[in-house]
């Protein structure tokens, strides 16, 4: 099935070389902040910084153990942004004298923590495979917590948060991977059935309507995240990621006009009927009008991060000489904004860069990977940060409307990182089993056979063989 | 199945791609305008965190920056502000910038394209670029007598200026204010101090009134007639004109009179230099009309009117009425009716005749130097146009000498020194005591080194007289003494 032949080298010694120019970059952009605002080498760079170190090393010694094959780039790009983020929201820190940057440091203690439990207890990412529906049903809750009343709450005009007591959570962010992980394990086990029933119409094979099934639920969540947490970005993420998921399950281009005209109509109704849809087209499309820049919830803070990018130029005001702070919520949902100004377009596309290398990178591994279940896996998380990226930074920059999206590892907000340093363990799950030398026999990788769970990965591993290619199957149909 | 992997990583690079596309679009091709934006409070706030460069007056600084220890790092401070504030403007987060402050903005700021070479220096160095400061051609001592010779309280501009440079040496005027109340950081204090200010009696804090308040001139604007009639060559140093007591004017019942007070009435046909001398009204009057309304328009143009300049602060363009009927004409032609001027067109005037009939372009700038002293710029002496001819001009020198020999300007005289001048009243409404006081001159009338023009509006006769010939005479002193 994988023609790409996998490196059997792990290329762990690649992976700490490159750490070590990640940390320089992300601490060194920390050092520079604090130099420019003339606070250099204050505790919290020294906190900061030395915290950062700490944690990545750790997670490169357990990958050293216990995934030596994982993809070596992965772990160095999402430290160079999780330390540039942290260097930035340091920097608005001490313009606007906040604490976000030691929070934002200690939820990526804690997201980093809960990576290497993930590799170190859960090795195989096919287990996860047997969670399928128990996925869909931690999805359906994780998404109506913050409906509940007394726990869920209310911010900024979205009902996508719950109080935890000590600190503030958005389940949704968790309920991108659990969805994902529902449409992987849906989709791999019956991707036969939607593959061969249904009419043809032209070249395009229509799907049946019993099989529209889960793209009906997709679109309903969506819908549903829409209407009751009014969260637009949410919504376009979770259908497209289920949309990438089963084209890739079907290769049938079919879908995606179908998905697309879904969109289309949901969009149009939703822009009809709900005031914050609207609100949102109307900043966006006529954002330098007087009266929709000066209206609450107008396009103010959208014009005002375009005066920060444009400020920024070329080349950027210099790290700490800039004036991000000028820009609402510039630490989260405006980060790009802020990074525009003080690094400019040079140092921005720098940044774009490393998404596209890190969204590669997991397109690799769903690639290289032997079982249907984790190349869904891969490439529906890859392309939802490759999504997520799309808007967050299509809205910033007036591309498309702007939605409270958070950028991955930079924003500030606990619960966007510790979703998507799990999605990196995933992907360096799943591209630790893409490059593990190919066996013939049962999958141990040259490490020693495990007792219990791996057995039952064997059986789960060697399951979907026989149907692995859709294309052979569907030749053999053929008169 | 891996086929449709690939595509689906064709459409993450294509949004990418789209991505890198928008970016470029604003901080690359849309940028300018961005950065233009009147929304756009970061640019004044990037210039509020700047070392702003100096504006400086006989090597002191009158405006400068300094640290400043609230949320912006260096505050503007005006020194001697209200001696120099028209001149300056000021320099607001509220209100943006006037006068020098605004039209010197790019040097001043570090902006400029002289500063390439330190902004690329500054990307390594991530050091501040300084502005440039800028040197002012004006006279600190002649600067301040000028202040002082208007009284508090009363609304005039006086404006000296070297003839073959266009240099202006001191232009001040009153009233005043200080912008030191309108460069805080405060901006409910600033604006309530704008308010304020917006209260004074004929105090307009955004415009400089030496170079943007039109007054009428009355009769300095007989110079403009006369070098009209020298350069239709109908008219000569020996023409006879009429001078009667009234000229009746055409299609009305009412005449125009010569002034009651003067010499005027001693004679009934006059040459050039008694009707200057005496300022009598009735030839200038039958001059225009003989001449017609284009002549003396196009007179007016060659001495400046119809023009805004920048110096480089903003000028007002002087008006000359068109379209009018023979008796507006007459009254026009009396500086009366719409003709309206700016107290620099009347010194430019001046200038023009005292320099053999060049007009050199007015300017207040001498030099503009980078931090470290290197000169950018030092503008040279600009010629404007011709303005009439050298013998002409000539001609009108000695009948201003004359004039202030023996006649009606002679409060400029300058024992020993040839002095020029030219007075004028304009009434501002029929009926009323107030008046514009003019005068214009210059010294010494072979070589000269400066022009003098003073205006007090809205006084009566005999005080307006009392301000403006006398004061000129000192001011020419003090430049001939230097």
């Amino acid at each position: 099935m994988s023609d790409i032949t996998t490196v059997p080298k792990p290329r762990r010694n690649v992976e700490l070389l490159l750490l070590i120019l990640a940390l320089a970059v992300g601490v060194g952009a920390n050092f520079l902040v604090g130099l420019d605002q003339d606070q250099a080498l204050d505790s919290d760079f020294f906190v900061q910084g030395s915290t950062l170190i700490f944690l990545v090393f750790a997670v490169h010694i357990v990958l050293r153990i216990r995934a030596k094959h994982a993809d070596p780039i992965i772990l160095p790009v999402v430290t160079a942004m999780n330390g540039l983020g942290l260097a930035m929201i340091h920097r608005i820190d001490i313009a606007t004298g906040d604490q976000a940057a030691n929070r934002q440091l200690l939820w990526t203690g804690m997201a980093i923590g809960v990576l290497i439990a993930l590799i170190w207890l859960l090795r195989d990412h096919r287990v996860l495979r047997r969670f399928t529906y128990i996925s869909l049903i931690v999805s359906a809750v994780l998404l109506m917590l913050p409906l509940l009343p007394g726990i869920g709450m209310e911010l900024n005009g979205a009902r996508i948060w719950i109080n935890l007591g000590f600190a503030t959570f958005q389940p949704g962010e968790i309920a991108k991977i659990t969805l994902a992980i529902f449409f992987a394990g849906y989709l791999s086990t019956n991707r036969d059935l939607i593959l061969l029933a249904g009419k043809k119409l032209g070249p395009l094979q229509l799907p049946r309507w019993k099989d529209m099934g889960p793209m009906v639920v997709a679109w309903l969540v969506s819908i549903g995240v829409l209407i009751f947490q009014r969260d637009l970005g949410s919504s376009i993420l979770f259908f497209g990621l289920f949309m990438a998921m089963i084209y890739i399950a079907t290769s049938r281009v079919s879908w995606i006009l179908i998905g697309l005209a879904m969109i289309a109509f949901g969009g149009f109704v939703a822009f009809k009927l709900f005031p914050h849809v609207t609100a949102r087209i109307d900043g966006w499309l006529n954002a330098f009008d007087p009266e929709v820049y000066n209206r609450i919830g107008g396009s103010h803070q959208i014009v005002q991060g375009l005066f920060g990018l444009a400020s920024g130029g070329l080349t950027g005001t210099g790290l700490g000489q800039g004036r991000p702070d000028l820009v609402t919520f510039a630490n989260s949902d405006m980060i790009i904004a802020a990074m525009g100004e003080e690094l400019g377009l040079i140092g921005l596309s720098a940044i774009v860069m490393l998404y596209v290398l890190l969204v590669s990178r997991g397109i690799r591994a769903a690639l290289g990977t032997r079982d249907s279940f984790g190349k869904l896996l891969a490439t529906g998380l890859s392309f939802t940060l490759a999504l997520q990226c799309f808007v967050v930074i299509g809205g910033v920059t007036r591309l498309i409307p702007l939605t409270g999206l958070t950028t991955p590892f930079m924003a500030a907000g606990g619960s966007s990182l510790l979703a998507n340093w799990l999605i990196i363990a995933l992907l360096l799950l799943i591209s630790d089993a893409a490059r593990r030398p190919a066996m013939t026999g049962p999958i141990s990788s040259g490490r020693q056979p495990q007792r219990g769970l791996t057995s039952r990965i064997k059986a789960l591993g060697s399951k979907p063989a026989k149907n692995q290619d859709p294309h052979r199957t569907v030749e053999v149909k053929k008169p | 199945m891996n086929q449709a992997i690939r595509n689906t990583w064709v459409v993450a690079i294509a949004m990418f791609a789209l991505l890198f596309g928008s970016l470029t679009v604003v901080q690359f091709f849309e940028a300018d305008d961005l950065n233009a934006n009147d929304w756009n409070s970061r640019t004044l706030y990037k210039n509020f965190d700047k070392n702003r460069g100096a504006i400086l007056v006989g090597g002191d600084p009158i405006v400068e920056s300094v640290p400043s220890d609230d949320e912006f790092e260096y505050q503007r401070v005006y020194n001697e502000p209200e001696l120099y504030a028209p001149i300056t403007g000021f320099y607001s987060l509220v209100y943006s910038a006037t006068q020098m402050e605004a039209a010197m903005n790019e040097e001043l700021s570090g902006n400029s394209n002289d500063f390439f070479y330190d902004r690329i220096l500054q990307l390594f160095s991530g050091s501040q670029v300084e502005g440039a400061s800028v040197e002012l051609t004006l006279d600190p001592e002649l600067q301040q007598m000028a202040f002082d010779m208007i009284p508090d309280g009363m609304k005039g501009s006086i404006v000296v200026m070297e003839p073959d440079t266009g240099n202006i040496l001191a232009m001040a005027s009153k009233p005043s204010f200080d912008p030191n109340v309108l460069a805080g950081h405060n901006t409910d204090e600033v604006t309530s101090n704008m308010a304020e200010l917006e209260e004074v009696a004929g105090l307009s804090p955004f415009t400089n009134p030496a170079t943007q308040s039109l007054l009428a001139p009355g009769s300095v604007f007989k110079l403009v007639d006369t070098a009209a009639a020298l350069e239709s060559g109908e008219y000569d140093a020996d023409s006879e004109l009429d001078n009667p007591a009234e000229l009746p004017l055409p299609g009305t019942n009412i005449s125009l009179p010569n002034f009651v007070n003067g010499g005027c009435a001693a004679r009934t046909t006059v040459d050039f230099s008694f009707a200057l001398e005496q300022s009598c009204n009735t030839p200038f009057a039958q001059i225009a009309m003989d001449l017609g309304e284009d002549a003396i328009a196009e007179q007016a143009q060659k001495f400046g009117f119809g023009e805004a300049y920048k110096i480089p602060i903003p000028v007002t363009a002087s008006q000359f009425p068109t379209g009018m009927s023979d008796d507006l004409l007459a009254q026009a032609a009396i500086g009366q009716y719409d003709v309206r001027v700016t107290p620099l067109q009347v010194a430019m005037m001046s200038a023009a005749i005292a320099n053999d009939g060049v007009l050199m372009k007015p300017n207040l700038v001498r030099t503009v130097r980078a931090p470290d002293l290197r000169v950018l710029d030092s503008p040279e002496p600009e010629e404007l146009q011709r303005s009439l001819s050298a013998e002409n001009a000539e001609l009108i020198q000695q009948w201003m000498v004359n004039a202030v020999d023996r006649g009606i300007a002679n409060g400029a005289a300058i024992p020993g020194v040839e002095v020029a001048g030219k007075t004028g009243t304009a009434e501002l409404m029929a009926g009323s005591e107030g008046n514009n006081s003019w005068f214009t001159g210059f010294a010494p009338a072979d070589d000269p080194e400066a022009v003098v023009s003073i205006v007090i509006e809205d006084v009566n006769l005999a005080t307006g007289s009392q301000l403006t010939s006398p004061n000129a005479q000192k001011l020419l002193e003090a430049v001939l003494n230097k």
